[in-house]
This record gives structure tokens, C-alpha cells and sequence, in this order.
């Protein structure tokens, strides 16, 4: 069983990988909206071999499902063949990049380099019983409440702002 | 033998037995997809009044003679093979990388989401604890292939079908997903297996009786997700020639072709799953296996009629009014009957 997993576990690394290469590499929009599918999915695969199926099927419908449509959606529309025409003008938004990429891979390096014993939560539940919709769920609103609450009220002024954004004179006849 | 026909099947399959029982149902489903064909061709001409098809019988093998000509039933066969012969031509100005993977993905999603269904008690080629969302999860990875043909062919007709059907589908997808949260909350599992227990062998129990604004938001959506007609707009022929398929041609076509109706099928399955009491024979709890998976196909058989019956007599929605009707009418529809069957839970289980 050990070498199962393991075998699932390389073959699924590789395909993350290959999805995030591929995302940041190739020129076409689609391709690489694609690429980053692949990603998700591969993703939700290795949730999997951890035992939590809630999350790598949420992984699934939400993502590759629900958010990378919209995205592939938004490129066909409104056409992005030319990878040109994308190009920034200003390099604010890279510089932000890197410095961003920096302090993750500080702090990666700070965990792997320092061995730093990660946080242990004691639980009596097999990882199987974690993985779980409804323990997930139970959590969710007894011990996690107020930052569940707090991520729906994000979710919705995000809602909000779009609608805002999408119907810039409000007339009360539309 | 007679002790495995008269058991009810409750044992956990082997690794083997499952893969064996993949093939079975595989076999049966891509069968049962030209037959389905047929059976779509002759209920269509007897709605509108015609014989359909009627020739083609199975003149070509001498010992199947007295088969000549019966009712046209070598018809899907023919077309099958007519489909394999044909030249396949890819358009100059296509991605052909992608206009290759489109059908591949269509089909992958219309025959990966069967794995979940229960064929009987026990009978499941993956019993997973969380069904119901990998349902959701492959149904929502489905509208790639439309988009990706869409896109691929590099055509404005094709690329408008893509369009839509990615548009249809995600509009409808919420509308679906509430509707199977109140099967969940009634059920108290995301198994398939499970929901099916709940609903027992007394039909009334089954969901659609007990949760009916459910059902129809579920049948309503599940239409939209199959692209088929009343919401048929990503090929609507008199505007978009044949919408995301257009560029297409021989076996490509024929993926395609074979997706749209497997998926039709395998939402037949999940519909009788979730809202026809799946496998259960009424009134008779433990029944033997093989009389489930009869009432199992009987329910699903049903629910195809009802699919190609819907196809041949209403009238292909405007646009407009499909984003009204997912949106306007049936998310709050369903979030309504999702209200009333968690208010219903909690006063009959208290």
C-alpha cells in the first residue's frame, strides 16, 4: 500500500508541477489556463492520498469546476491571441511579484532549513474521519464560526463590488 | 448459484469484481447509447405523426435473414459505421491539439460520473463517501470539451456554441447544486448508497414525492446540463449551424454524439438515484439483486423516455429567457424547497 501511494504521489507531483510550469511558460492564454486546470485537478488528487476527499472534491468543483470556466470563458471572449497586447506597462506589478515569491521562499526555507516541529493539533479522529463533510462542517460552525462568517462577508462584498462595477449608473428602470 | 440470486448483495466488492463490474457497465452504457438513438429517432416520428427509421435490418449476415428489415434495427449499427469511414478532416485554421482533446474530454466526463451510481444493494463500481459531490465535481469538468470545441475550431459559429453551453452550464449548476444539498439533508450522507437506503422501499418515501420542488429544479437543471432541448441554444441549428460542433466531422462527431447521449443516460441514473428511489423495488425491502437492478433500469429507462419525450415537444428557449429562468426562477425556487426541507427535517426528527 506504501508503494502504491507513493507511486500516486509521484505521478501526481509531477503533474502539479508540470501544470504551474506550463501556466507560467506558454504563450497562449489558453493553453495556459488549461495548464492551470491540470494543476487543480492534480491538486485535488493529492488531497486525496492525504484522506481528505471533502476538500479534494471541493478542490475539484470549485476550481477547475466553477472558477477556471469563467476564466477560460473571459479569454475566449474577449479574444487574447496576442500575448503582446497583455503586456504591462508598468513593472510595479512584477516588482510586488518577486518581493511576494521572496518572502514565501524565505519562509519555506526558514520551516526546512530551522526543522521547525510544525503546530500538532491533538484530535481522537483517524485522518480518515477528518476528511469527512460532516466533521469538516461541525467544525466549521462551532469552533471555527466567527472566521467563517467573516470569509462569507468577503465573499459577499466581492459580489457586491462586481455588481457595482458591472452597473456603473444605477437608474432605477434597469 | 441459487444462493447469489436470491441474496440481496451487501458485501463489499473486490478489486477485481469492481473492475469486472466497470467493464459490464461500460459495455451496457456505450451499447445502450446507439439504441438509445434509435429509440429517440422512433418516438420522435411517432410524436410527429412519420414511421422512422424502418429499412436497415441485418441482410449482410445470411443467418440473421429473418431479422431483414426488422423495424430498421441494424439502423444505429449502420450508423456507426458509416461515422468510422468517413474521412476526418480538420479544419486549416484550428488548433489541432485541441480540436482533438475537446471530444476526448466530453466523453471522459459523460462516462467517469456512472462509478458513483448504485446498479443494486452493494453493487457500485466505487462506493465513496462523498458521491453526490463527485457527481457535481466531473459534471462541472464536462463544459471544457464543449468550450475547448468551441474554441479550437476557430469558427464564430462554434465558438458561440462554446460559449453558451459554458454560460448554461454554470448558470445552471448552482440551481442543481442546491437542489442535491436537500437531498443531502434529508439523506444525512453524501453517499449514493446511503441516499438510496433513506429513501426505503415504500414509493412514498422516495424523494420525489417527499422533496418535489427539488425534484423538478433537479430534472430542470439536469436538462440544462445535458444541453438538451428545451435548452438545446449551444446547437440550435437555424442560428448556429451546429453550434460547438460544427467544425467537426467522422469519429470526432461521433464522440461527441456518444457523449451527449451517454450523458443523457447517466443522468437518467443519477435522477432515478437521487429521486426515484434508485434501486429499490416497491414495497419489497430485500428484494434479490437481479430484481434490483431491474427496478434500477426500469427507472432509468423511464426517465430516458421522459428525456426524449420533453425533446420533441417543447419549443427551444430564447436566450434570454433561459438565463431568466435558471437565475430568476429556479435558484430561488431551489433555495426555497432547500428552506422548507431543512425547516421539515428539523421538526420530524425532534
Amino acid at each position: 500500500m506504501e508503494t502504491v501511494s507513493f507511486i500516486l504521489f509521484s505521478f501526481l507531483g509531477a503533474l502539479v508541477m508540470v501544470g504551474s510550469i506550463g501556466t507560467v511558460w506558454s504563450r497562449n492564454p489558453v493553453t495556459s489556463a488549461l495548464f492551470l486546470v491540470l494543476n487543480f485537478f492534480a491538486l485535488g488528487g493529492i488531497y486525496l492520498l492525504l484522506e481528505a476527499q471533502f476538500i479534494a472534491v471541493v478542490q475539484v468543483i470549485v476550481y477547475a469546476g466553477a472558477i477556471m470556466v469563467l476564466f477560460l470563458f473571459t479569454i475566449m471572449l474577449l479574444n487574447l491571441d496576442d500575448e503582446q497586447a497583455l503586456k504591462e506597462k508598468f513593472d510595479l506589478q512584477k516588482g510586488f511579484g518577486i518581493l511576494l515569491g521572496g518572502v514565501l521562499l524565505v519562509e519555506v526555507l526558514y520551516i526546512l532549513g530551522l526543522k521547525i516541529n510544525l503546530p500538532q493539533k491533538s484530535t481522537t479522529l483517524t485522518p480518515v474521519e477528518i476528511g469527512e463533510a460532516k466533521n469538516i462542517g461541525r467544525e466549521l460552525i462551532t469552533n471555527f464560526l466567527f472566521p467563517f462568517e467573516i470569509v462569507s462577508i468577503l465573499l459577499l462584498l466581492a459580489v457586491v463590488g462586481a455588481i457595482v462595477l458591472a452597473k456603473k449608473n444605477f437608474s432605477p428602470n434597469t | 448459484m441459487t444462493d447469489l440470486l436470491q441474496l440481496p448483495l451487501l458485501l463489499s466488492l473486490t478489486l477485481g469484481e469492481r473492475l469486472a463490474l466497470m467493464g459490464v457497465v461500460l459495455f451496457v452504457l456505450l451499447t445502450s447509447v446507439a439504441y438509445t438513438v434509435y429509440a429517440e429517432r422512433k418516438i420522435a416520428a411517432a410524436i410527429q405523426n412519420r414511421i422512422g427509421p424502418n429499412r436497415v435490418g441485418f441482410d449482410l449476415i445470411p443467418q440473421l435473414g429473418f431479422l431483414k428489415g426488422l423495424a430498421g434495427l441494424g439502423q444505429p449499427i449502420a450508423d456507426v459505421l458509416k461515422l468510422l469511414f468517413k474521412e476526418d478532416v480538420v479544419p486549416s485554421a484550428s488548433n489541432g491539439f485541441y480540436h482533438l482533446l475537446a471530444p476526448m474530454i466530453s466523453l471522459f466526463a459523460a462516462l467517469t460520473t456512472i462509478a458513483v451510481v448504485p446498479v443494486a444493494a452493494g453493487l457500485v463500481i466505487a462506493d465513496v463517501d462523498i458521491g453526490v459531490l463527485y457527481i457535481l465535481a466531473i459534471t462541472s469538468l464536462g463544459v471544457y470539451g464543449l468550450t475547448l470545441a468551441g474554441w479550437a475550431s476557430n469558427s464564430k459559429y462554434s465558438l458561440l456554441g462554446g460559449l453558451r453551453s459554458s454560460a448554461q452550464m454554470i448558470s445552471y449548476e448552482i440551481a442543481m447544486g442546491l437542489s442535491v444539498v436537500s437531498v443531502v439533508v434529508i439523506a444525512d450522507s453524501l453517499s449514493m448508497t446511503k441516499i438510496v437506503e433513506s429513501q426505503t422501499a415504500n414509493p412514498l418515501y422516495w424523494n420525489c414525492f417527499r422533496n418535489f420542488l427539488g425534484f423538478i429544479c433537479f430534472v430542470v437543471a439536469s436538462f440544462a446540463e445535458c444541453n438538451r432541448a428545451p435548452f438545446d441554444l449551444p446547437e440550435a441549428e437555424q442560428e448556429l449551424v451546429g453550434g460547438y460542433n460544427t467544425e467537426y466531422g467522422s469519429m470526432k462527431f461521433a464522440l461527441f454524439f456518444l457523449a451527449e447521449y451517454a450523458n443523457m443516460i447517466v443522468a437518467s441514473t443519477v435522477i432515478a438515484t437521487l429521486f426515484l428511489g434508485g434501486y429499490q423495488v416497491p414495497f419489497w425491502s430485500d428484494a434479490p439483486w437481479w430484481l434490483q437492478v431491474g427496478a434500477f433500469v426500469t427507472k432509468t429507462l423511464f426517465m430516458m423516455f421522459v428525456f426524449i419525450w420533453v425533446r420533441w415537444t417543447i419549443p427551444r428557449f430564447k436566450y434570454n429567457q433561459l438565463m431568466d429562468l435558471g437565475w430568476r426562477k429556479l435558484l430561488p425556487l431551489a433555495l426555497f424547497n432547500l428552506l422548507l426541507i431543512a425547516m421539515g427535517v428539523l421538526i420530524f426528527e425532534a
